[in-house]
C-alpha cells in the first residue's frame, strides 16, 4: 500500500511541475498556436530569478515570495519582447516559428552560461519547505506539496482570469474569431501581445518552482519542454481541462512505470502510450475549436 | 442635433490587378435606411470591407469629415464604424452578455481588465431590449437562432456605439416573419445611425429601403429610390441582360 501511494505522490508531484510549465503552452500554444520553444527558456529564466533574488535578499523563504512575481514579471517580459520582435512577424509560419525560437532558446542557453557559468547554481530551499509531511501513511515532501498548490492555484487563476475577466472574454475572443474581434474594436495585436505575456509569465514562475526539486542549471528548459508540449496535445489543445488531467495522467504514467522499469523504459513506454492515444483521439481529451486548427 | 455622414470619394481596391472597387462616390446621411445592391461581384462586399479596413484601398472615406482609409481595423471600429458579416459572426462560445461586453468594452483600458463586473452597463442593458434578446442573454451565442444571431451582431454593433452601421445581408435565410421584425429594427436604429445594408432580398428592399445605391463591376451604376433605381434602363440591362424593357416590380424581385 505504502510502494502504491508512494508512486501516486510521485505522479502528481511530476504531474504538477509538468502542468505549471504546460499551463504557459496552453495559452501561447494552444490558444495563439505559436510553437514556442524558448518556453523552457523563460522557466529556467524564472529560476535564476530566484537565484539573484536570493544572493540580494538573503533569506530563502522571503527571496521565493519575492521571486514568484518577480519571475512572473521576468518570464513575461522575455515573452513579450520575442512575440513583437520575432514571432507576429511569423504568423501562420509555424515551421518556421519552430525554427526562429529554438533558435532563441540557443541563445538564451548560451547567455545564461555567460553569466552564470555553465555548472548548476545553488538555490536554497526554506526552512518550511525542508522535510515531509505524512499523507495516509506515506511521506510528501513539503517541496512538492508547495509544488502541487502552486499548480493548482494557478490553474485556478487562470480559470477565473480566462472565464469571468473582460481580459479573458477578449484573449477568448480573438481566439475564436480574429475578423470579428477586430470590427468590434478589439485591438487584436495588444491582446496577442498580452497573451504571451501571461503564458510565458507562468513559465517564469513554473522555474521557480523547479528551483525546489531540480537543479538550477542553463539546459533545465530543454528537460521538460517536450514533455510539456505533450501535455497540451494530448489534453486538447487550448483546454485547461485537458492539460490538468493530461499532466496528472502523465505523471502517475510515467511514476507507475518508473517503479517496475528503468527511467529510460518508462519513458518509452510512456510516449508509446501517448502516441497510441493520439491515434485513437488525434484531437486531445477535449477538443476546442481555434483559429491554430482551423 | 448634429448629423452623422459617411462621404465615400473615388474608392479603389485592387487585387493583383482586378479591379474589385472601381472609383465609387458614396455619401450617406443619418437617417437615410441606404440599401446596397448589385449583381454577384459587384463590389458591395469588398466596399464594405475597404471601408472597416480589413482591405487596402485608395481614395477617401470620411466620418463626419475622419478620415477612415489607412486607420488599423480596431481603430477604424472604434472610430464609429461597424460592421456585421455575410455569415452570422458572433462568438458562438461565449454567451448573448459577453458578445455585448466585448462589443462595449473593446476601448477598455488593459488596466480595468481583470475587474469582475459590477452590474450591467445600461448601453447594455438597452441594446439587449432593442433587439429583443434580454430573455437570452445567459445562452451560448452558438445556441441561438439564426435571426437572432444577427439581431445580436446588430446588438454588438449599438453598444459599440457605431455611428455608421454596415449590415451584410442581415435577413439572408430569415423566415418573413423575422424579416419584418428586422425590418422594425433597423427602422428604429436608423432615426441615430447611419445604416448601409448589403442586400439581395427584393421584398425586403422595396418595404423598408429609405434610398438605394446599385453598383456593378464596382461602379454606382444608379442612385436613388426604389422606384427610380427600378426604373432605370441601365438597372434593368445589369439585372436582366440586355433588350429588355421595363418590367414590374415582382419580376425585378423573383430574378435575383
Amino acid at each position: 500500500m505504502d510502494a502504491v501511494l508512494g508512486q501516486l505522490y510521485a505522479g502528481l508531484s511530476l504531474g504538477s511541475v509538468l502542468l505549471l510549465i504546460a499551463l504557459g503552452l496552453t495559452l501561447t500554444f494552444g490558444q495563439m498556436g505559436v510553437i514556442n520553444m524558448a518556453h523552457g527558456e523563460f522557466l529556467m529564466a524564472g529560476a535564476y530569478t530566484t537565484y539573484v533574488v536570493q544572493q540580494v535578499v538573503g533569506g530563502a523563504g522571503l527571496s521565493l515570495l519575492i521571486a514568484l512575481p518577480l519571475a512572473f514579471l521576468v518570464g513575461g517580459l522575455l515573452g513579450v519582447l520575442l512575440e513583437t520582435t520575432l514571432i507576429s512577424r511569423l504568423y501562420s509560419r509555424p515551421l518556421d516559428t519552430l525554427l526562429v525560437t529554438w533558435g532563441v532558446a540557443l541563445v538564451l542557453q548560451q547567455l545564461a552560461r555567460d553569466v552564470f557559468g555553465a555548472p548548476a547554481v545553488e538555490v536554497r530551499t526554506p526552512e518550511w519547505l525542508k522535510g515531509n509531511v505524512d499523507l495516509f501513511g506515506a511521506p510528501f515532501t513539503k517541496g512538492r506539496l508547495f509544488i502541487l498548490g502552486l499548480a493548482l492555484t494557478a490553474v485556478l487563476v487562470l480559470g477565473v482570469v480566462l472565464r469571468y475577466t473582460a481580459l479573458g472574454r477578449r484573449i477568448r475572443a480573438v481566439v475564436q474569431s480574429r475578423g470579428l474581434a477586430e470590427t468590434s474594436g478589439i485591438d487584436t495585436r495588444a491582446t496577442d501581445r498580452l497573451t504571451f505575456f501571461i503564458g510565458s509569465g507562468l513559465a517564469g514562475i513554473a522555474g521557480v518552482a523547479l528551483t525546489l526539486i531540480a537543479s538550477t542549471q542553463p539546459y533545465m528548459g530543454q528537460t521538460y519542454i517536450v514533455d510539456a508540449f505533450l501535455v497540451v496535445v494530448a489534453g486538447g489543445v487550448g483546454r485547461v481541462r485537458g492539460a490538468v488531467l493530461m499532466a496528472f495522467g502523465l505523471g502517475v504514467l510515467q511514476a507507475t512505470f518508473a517503479y517496475s522499469q528503468s527511467v529510460s523504459t518508462a519513458k518509452v513506454l510512456l510516449l508509446i502510450c501517448v502516441i497510441a492515444f493520439l491515434q485513437v483521439r488525434p484531437q486531445g481529451l477535449f477538443s476546442v475549436k481555434s483559429r491554430s486548427l482551423v | 442635433m448634429r448629423e452623422d455622414y459617411l462621404e465615400i470619394r473615388d474608392l479603389r481596391v485592387e487585387f493583383d490587378g482586378f479591379v474589385a472597387v472601381d472609383g465609387v462616390n458614396l455619401t450617406v446621411l443619418q437617417g437615410d435606411l441606404r440599401f446596397l445592391i448589385g449583381p454577384n461581384g459587384a463590389g458591395k462586399t469588398t466596399l464594405v470591407d475597404a471601408v472597416t479596413g480589413l482591405v487596402p484601398a485608395t481614395g477617401s472615406a470620411r466620418l463626419d469629415g475622419v478620415q477612415l482609409l489607412g486607420k488599423s481595423v480596431h481603430r477604424i471600429a472604434r472610430s464609429g464604424v461597424g460592421r456585421t458579416f455575410q455569415t452570422a459572426s458572433v462568438f458562438e462560445q461565449l454567451t448573448v452578455l459577453q458578445n455585448l461586453d466585448i462589443a462595449a468594452g473593446a476601448a477598455r483600458n488593459w488596466r480595468t481588465l481583470l475587474r469582475a463586473r459590477s452590474g450591467i452597463p445600461p448601453t447594455v442593458e438597452l441594446a439587449m431590449e432593442t433587439t429583443g434578446l434580454t430573455a437570452l442573454r445567459d445562452r451560448p451565442a452558438g445556441e441561438l437562432a439564426h435571426g437572432q444571431k444577427q439581431w445580436l451582431e446588430i446588438g454588438m454593433l449599438l453598444v459599440q456605439n457605431a455611428t455608421v452601421l454596415f449590415l451584410d445581408e442581415p435577413v439572408a435565410g430569415m423566415s418573413g416573419e423575422e424579416r419584418e421584425q428586422t425590418g422594425e429594427l433597423l427602422r428604429r436604429i436608423r432615426r441615430d445611425h447611419v445604416v448601409i445594408v448589403v442586400e439581395h432580398d427584393m421584398q425586403f428592399l422595396r418595404s423598408y429601403a429609405d434610398s438605394v445605391t446599385v453598383l456593378a463591376s464596382g461602379k454606382v451604376l444608379a442612385e436613388g429610390t426604389y422606384a427610380q433605381v427600378q426604373a432605370d434602363p441601365r438597372v434593368q440591362e445589369v439585372y436582366l441582360g440586355p433588350g429588355h424593357t421595363a418590367e414590374p416590380a415582382p419580376a425585378l424581385g423573383e430574378v435575383l
